[in-house]
């Protein structure tokens, strides 16, 4: 099997004072995949997100993402470069919209730094000079292109708190995508969604991965979320890799199937709701 | 009533410098949740520098009042914008994330250095700046009494509310203020998206500075006699107009300077000049009691 490896991560370790959340924790995702991190709750799967995206400084460890002309060590990186430079877009468990701002504003705060660089810190943005205005169109019609995509097209100028629960987590992941990410953290997208909702966003990621140069990092709890659409998974259970590989094998596998029905703890049945 | 026109002239002119400082406090609280006790300090080095380019000019034998406006308007701006950069990069961005309490006694610590740098440099007695714009309008002329419209209130007046309008459609319609906006409704998700937070921390310092640098300009021009105190009392005073008008509200900031301006003005006119501060504080005062978010401002809801 021949994986470009997009993300690196190799004997990632994360110590809270005494406690390890993280322990010696190796893997990587393939350019154009779908990588999922599964788990029982408390696993160590949302402390990964967060030492990918600067949150935390890891004990030790080394993430390293293969970028289009050089390779980024995520640990050194300021959070906002890692957005900015390695191109690593994330979603919260809880969503984290800027709730009193209009969903067009929403996802033209993603494409910030494009408009910043072509006005100048603002100044020719409000003398209005015609290269900021381009600037501007364009990040306005990729903004209309992700609303169109996920249909809020029409409520372009509602806030963001306005939106019912499931087109909130939907905006949340167009504003990551508006950033032009070649890796994109979700953080349990499908959690409150109902069956139905958990099967337009498989097509969504699907589709997300199909059109453009992204890769998906995935936690998840929904397993028909996970095994319908990831292309490889990695499982977590206190904090270590209890197992590694596609759906299929990742099924059968005898540590994880004891990690989930657990023989002496009872923890999430697989499928069932958090 | 000519009377109270002219103090109403009067206070709008004096309420729209509270305004335009008050909006440096507000911005400041709305992106990092601090008070920035310097500001009004800023304020005070902003009217020093528009003096001292006053003196440079005329010492060049130049003359003309709009030349001279406009030169120290681009001066005092500018350094006043290195002023506002440096403090919140020396004084305020190490303490980020330490206890609330703690940029907030630091803010205090660089007002009395600038107090005390400004009187070292400066001298401690009072300056006067030789009046540019003479005359003005008599709108109204009643039984002796006449109510005037200077041409400096009128140049005060315009300039602030191009301020104004300039800056509330830089809020409003660019990629900065939409930075601003976001980095202050979460700072870690802007940051995520690629906003440089830091940046847009002290560009709001910087355009925070520049505002006061214009309201210390036209305190300059309106007074005539300046000395190294007069940003503490300005200071609170703007504080006042911005606890008024809503802290955070930046249309509250600007409403809330022309309320304390009319206050004052009115005040000082029909009660006792002496108790005009004390006024504006027992305002201060009952606004914390019985609306503290303010005219303008948004109730803070607790969410369970």
């Amino acid at each position: 099997m021949t994986r470009t490896p997009l993300l690196e991560v190799e004997h990632l370790t994360m110590r809270f004072g005494g406690l390890v959340a993280i322990d010696d924790v190796s893997f990587s995702c393939a350019a154009h995949e779908i990588t999922a991190i599964i788990g029982p709750n408390g696993a160590g799967k949302t402390t990964v997100f967060n030492c990918l995206t600067g949150f935390y400084k890891p004990s030790v460890g080394r993430l390293t993402l293969h970028g289009r002309d050089k390779d980024h060590l995520l640990e050194r990186m300021e959070g906002f470069r890692i957005a900015r430079v390695a191109g690593i877009a994330r979603t919260f468990q809880n969503i984290r919209l800027f709730a009193g701002m209009t969903l067009l504003e929403n996802l033209l705060v993603a494409q910030h730094n494009q408009l910043m660089a072509a006005s100048f810190f603002s100044i020719s943005g409000l003398l209005g000079l015609p290269r900021y205005r381009k600037a501007e169109r364009e990040a306005i019609d990729a903004a209309r292109y992700w609303l169109d995509r996920i249909g809020l097209l029409a409520a372009a100028d509602n806030t963001a708190a306005s939106l019912p629960y499931g087109d909130q987590r939907r905006l949340e992941i167009a504003r990551a995508m508006c950033t032009k990410p070649r890796l994109l953290c979700l953080d349990e997208p499908a959690a409150g969604l109902n069956p139905m909702e958990s099967a337009r966003l498989n097509d969504f990621l699907v589709s997300l991965r199909r059109d453009h140069d992204t890769s998906i990092l995935l936690i998840e709890h929904d397993m028909s979320v996970v095994m319908a659409i990831s292309d490889h998974i990695v499982v977590l259970d206190y904090g270590r890799k209890i197992a590694e590989g596609a759906p299929s094998a990742i099924r059968e596998n005898p540590e994880v199937i004891r990690a989930y029905l657990g023989a002496d703890d009872d923890e999430t049945l697989p499928g069932a709701p958090p | 009533m000519a009377y109270f026109l002219q103090q109403l002239i009067n206070g709008l002119t004096l309420g729209a410098i509270y305004g335009l400082i008050a909006l440096g406090y507000t911005m400041v609280y709305g992106i990092i949740g601090m008070i920035n006790f310097a500001h009004g300090d800023v304020f005070m080095v902003g009217a020093f520098l528009s003096l001292i380019s006053f003196v440079v000019l005329s010492q060049l034998g130049l003359n003309s009042a709009v030349l001279a406006i406009v030169v120290a308007l681009l001066f005092s701006m500018g350094f006043a914008a290195v002023y506002g950069w440096t403090i919140e990069r020396i004084a305020y961005r190490p303490l980020r994330g330490s206890f609330r309490l703690a940029p907030l006694i630091s803010a205090i610590g660089v007002s009395i250095f600038l107090q005390n740098f400004v009187q070292l440099a400066q001298g401690a007695r009072p300056k006067s700046v030789l009046p540019l714009f003479h005359g003005g309008f008599i709108l109204y002329r009643a039984d002796g009494f006449d109510v005037r419209l200077s041409y400096l209130q009128v140049v005060i007046m315009i300039l602030t509310a191009v301020l104004m309008v300039a800056f509330t459609l830089l809020i409003q319609k660019t990629s900065l203020g939409r930075a601003q906006r976001a980095c202050e409704q979460d700072r870690g998700m802007a940051a995520l998206l690629g906003v440089n937070v830091d940046r847009t921390i002290s560009l709001t310092f910087v355009i925070g500075a520049m505002l006061a640098a214009v309201a210390g300009l036209m305190f300059d021009l309106y007074y005539g006699v300046i000395d190294f105190f007069i940003g503490f009392l300005a200071g609170i005073q703007a504080f006042t107009a911005a606890v008024l008008g809503g802290i955070g509200s930046l249309p509250g900031a600007i409403l809330g300077g022309l309320l304390i301006g009319l206050i004052q003005s009115f005040w000082s006119a029909y009660f006792s000049v002496e108790y005009k501060d004390v006024a504006v504080f027992v305002i201060l005062v009952l606004v914390l009691i019985f609306r503290p978010s303010g005219l303008l401002g948004r109730p803070e809801i607790e969410k369970v």
